[in-house]
């Protein structure tokens, strides 16, 4: 394993760590029964489906790329599980692997876009979230309710753990999913290709690194988890509606960026984006036990650290460069 | 004196671009253990041969052997897995990553399935230790310096079982330290018997640290000389080559010269200095006075151009015009202290494309009168004939689309668009360069004739018969410092210059 050597960079990921700290810390003053180890549990319950997405955009943001896709790809999921559950009374097990093979089909097909004609990933996956949220409204304009053992067993199957704490079967999936993905980024080859690509693309590839393979796999991974939150998210609704995760793909950057990823690429931990995604859940979890706060307030806030974390690493890549000195152009 | 086979051999090697010959018929062969400098000119073919040997152009003509066996190269990748690793002159590794991993990325040492980073680590460190440096290699490629970034990316080059490694003007960016550490470092390579092929353009450097030269020039092989029978004057010859067209004869008024020193001073620049580009120097230059600028590519001539113009910011020294000390931080300065500064990369810093001759020719008039006092389209089009009369500019009408016309018209619109602002000293950087015979006589032509009425000019040129017929007063530069000033008054030759540019007799 690697020294843990501190630098500049990985002053974001502190400075989250510790942000979440203290917002828990000062709800569990505030509010009675805030403290409780089962409300900490529940930030992962209702944002197990966040994790997953955060995890593929981890890679992504890594990369120096961006993906706006996601959240419709989550809705589009939620139409196909729904209406093939429902309307064509498939099972589970043809229709969850038909649910992750969109998604990652479709995740693919932007990364080949992305890499082969050399367009734009902002451009690419914007087409690619119209597309998605489209085909979910062919599906039907209407919500679909689910109504099927397995699914309401994922719904509400408690998992205890410790005395009366419990999680959700979808917490285990986003554990695993976080696993593999922090093994993935520290110990397999692709994952450091994606951190050299998002630090120079152009040394990565002088340096005999398969840059195209790994761009197109990281969008499908991007949509592989996209479409796999998707599943996780219908578990929690138990509804498919082309409605659902309206704007996630944003909750989703904002989370990865104030967990510590730098947004021009090469720097970042997927462990950060899950305390991203925690803090996201405690500013809404705030505001619920606040009680006469709209839950607006969860945008303000949102909003705001964002500018903060933005700020905080654009001082730090200018600290760094001054630290090497300005070389000359000739 | 070598008798044992090289290890690799390049024979014959052709290379054409559409309409250009970059490679006609060159040699080069490389032994163990030695150290081969790779000289020539801009356009030479010294990256091109390199582009070649590392795959990423493709040979038209001429055999490749490596160790002995013929082989066939046709990409980077490829040529590193046959042991020819190249080092560039820009780092081509990632700042964002470990030392050890920019080391190891792309062929990890994976141990189940996993990267192994122990073991990287160790074999990391010795590595090198190989080379004589003793860092941290967990830390980021970014918190060390350029030099040392530069050895990791040899340490890298040499970790695929190198056989040949090709280092290009690895040394730019360095300062003198880092020059003698990296020199450390290859002395050491050397030893082990390692091939290496050198370029720079520092002529100092070459002799310090090669054993055989190879000259190119205009993409033909001009010879393979061992370095320590090769005086330094005759390479620089070589390297330039010793064409005298004899061209129509320009007549700078001979008896001029007594006058000159009583003209009135129109610059004094004392201890100018920018750190890395150019060491402190001092210059005069008086009005209707023509000044050469000579030396090598990367002596410095450009960047002394453009601390003049105010182009880049200097870090001692002061300018003086006409007595008066004056601060010149920004080419807007300058243009308001009547300066004017033709640069050498005419497609990306003069023309624009896309615009008329005469709308180019105004730019910088406009400039100068401020974006909102418009110059009237009569006018405009008034002083666009004069020019295009008086400059003979081809095709002789103003309205043409600028990228439509040959370099050297183009250059001469550049001319116009500056003299038009009416200078008092006139910059020229390389303003012949890549035109046509007919054009650099014209060109050189008006240089005399502007300073007959008094306007200073700068000629920074490469050529050197061109810097002889023209100038008054020659500053020679090397390796990034003034070396001497000659004044060119009797029958001075090439010879002369040349001594002064490679120095070191």
């Amino acid at each position: 394993m690697k020294k843990l050597n501190l630098d500049y960079k990985q002053l974001p990921l502190i400075a989250t760590i510790i942000l979440f700290i203290i917002m828990y810390a000062f709800g569990s003053f505030r509010y009675t029964g805030f403290f409780s180890s089962q409300v900490f549990l529940n930030l992962f319950i209702d944002n197990a489906f966040l994790i997953i997405v955060a995890v593929g955009m981890t890679f992504v943001i890594l990369s120096g790329g961006i993906d706006l896709s996601v959240g419709s790809v989550i809705a589009l999921t939620s139409m196909i599980a729904a209406s093939l559950i429902m309307n064509a009374g498939l099972s589970p097990w043809i229709v969850i692997p038909i649910c992750l093979l969109t998604g990652t089909l479709i995740g693919m097909g932007q990364g080949a876009l992305i890499q082969y004609f050399n367009l734009q990933p902002f451009i690419v996956t914007l087409a690619g979230m119209f597309l998605a949220r489209g085909l979910a409204y062919v599906i039907s304009v209407e919500t679909i309710a689910i109504n099927h053992p397995f699914f309401s067993y994922m719904a509400s199957g408690r998992i205890p753990i410790w005395g009366d704490n419990f999680i959700s079967p979808s917490v285990i999936i986003a554990f695993v999913v976080v696993v593999i993905a922090v093994f993935v980024a520290h110990f397999t080859k692709y994952g450091r290709n994606v951190y050299a690509i998002g630090g120079n693309e152009q040394s990565a590839l002088l340096m005999g690194l398969p840059v195209a393979r790994t761009k197109v796999m990281i969008y499908t991974v991007s949509g592989f988890c996209a479409s796999l939150s998707g599943l996780v998210f219908t578990f929690y609704m138990l509804s498919g509606y082309g409605l659902h995760a309206n704007g996630l793909e944003l909750d989703t950057i904002a989370a990865v960026v104030i967990g510590g990823t730098l947004l021009t690429g090469g720097s970042g931990y997927v462990a950060g984006s899950v305390v991203g995604v925690m803090i996201l859940g405690i500013i809404q979890t705030v505001i619920v036990f606040e009680g006469t706060l709209s839950s607006w307030w969860t945008k303000i806030a949102i909003g705001a650290l964002l500018l903060l974390f933005i700020v905080l690493q654009r001082v730090i890549v200018i600290r760094s460069k001054t630290k090497k000195g300005i070389i000359s152009q000739h | 004196m070598q008798n044992q086979t090289p290890r690799l051999a390049m024979e014959g090697i052709v290379k054409e671009f559409p309409g250009v010959k970059a490679l006609s018929d060159v040699n080069f062969q490389l032994f163990p253990g030695e150290v081969h400098a790779l000289m020539g000119e801009n356009g030479a073919g010294k990256s091109t041969l390199i582009k070649v040997l590392t795959g990423v152009y493709s040979i038209d003509g001429g055999t490749v052997t490596l160790e002995g066996n013929p082989i066939h190269v046709n990409s980077p990748l490829e040529a590193q897995e046959l042991g020819i690793s190249t080092v560039y002159q820009e780092v081509n590794l990632c700042t964002n990553l470990s030392v050890v991993e920019n080391i190891f990325i792309g062929r990890q040492i994976m141990k189940k399935g996993r990267i192994d980073w122990k073991e990287m680590n160790r074999q990391a460190d010795e590595l090198l230790k190989r080379l004589n440096l003793n860092i941290d290699v967990t830390k980021l490629l970014s918190s060390y310096s350029v030099a040392m970034q530069q050895m990791i990316a040899i340490a890298r080059a040499l970790n695929v079982q190198a056989k040949v490694l090709i280092l290009d003007e690895p040394t730019s960016s360095l300062d003198r330290d880092e020059v003698n550490q990296l020199f450390d470092v290859i002395r050491n390579l050397q030893k082990e018997g390692l091939a290496i092929v050198f370029v720079s353009h520092f002529l100092d450097q070459i002799y310090e640290i090669s054993n055989r030269i190879t000259v190119l020039r205009n993409g033909e092989w001009i010879g393979e000389y061992m370095t320590k029978d090769l005086p330094r004057l005759e390479l620089v010859e070589k390297m330039i080559g010793k064409e005298l067209n004899e061209l129509t004869s320009i007549s700078k008024g001979k008896g001029d010269e007594v006058q000159t020193e009583k003209r009135e001073s129109f610059m004094e620049v004392e201890n100018l200095s920018k750190t890395g580009n150019i060491q402190p120097f001092n210059l005069d230059i008086h009005e209707g006075e023509i000044v050469g600028l000579a030396g090598l590519l990367g002596s410095g001539r450009t960047e002394l151009a453009r601390l003049l113009f105010g182009a880049d910011k200097p870090d001692t020294g002061e300018i003086k015009i006409k007595g008066v000390k004056k601060q010149l931080n920004s080419p807007k300065q300058a243009i308001a202290n009547r300066i004017a500064f033709c640069s050498e990369d005419r497609k990306a810093e003069g023309i624009i494309p896309e615009l008329t001759i005469r709308e180019n020719m105004i730019l910088a008039m406009q400039g100068t009168k401020g974006w909102f006092r418009f110059i009237p389209k009569k006018k405009q089009i008034e002083i666009a004939d004069e020019y295009v009369e008086l400059l003979n500019i081809n095709p002789p009408n103003p309205e043409q689309l600028i990228k439509n016309l040959s370099g050297g018209n183009q250059q001469k619109v550049m001319l116009a668009r500056w003299l038009i602002t009416n200078p008092e000293l006139l910059i020229l950087d390389e303003p012949t360069r890549g035109i046509d015979i007919g054009a650099k006589t014209e060109i050189m032509k008006l240089m005399v004739s502007l300073s007959e009425k008094g306007m200073s000019i700068l000629f920074v040129s490469s050529e050197l018969d061109e810097v002889l017929r023209t100038c008054d007063k020659i500053a020679v530069l090397r390796d990034r410092k003034k070396v001497s000033e000659i004044s060119n008054k009797d029958h001075k030759t090439q010879h002369d210059i040349m001594k002064e540019m490679a120095g070191g007799m």
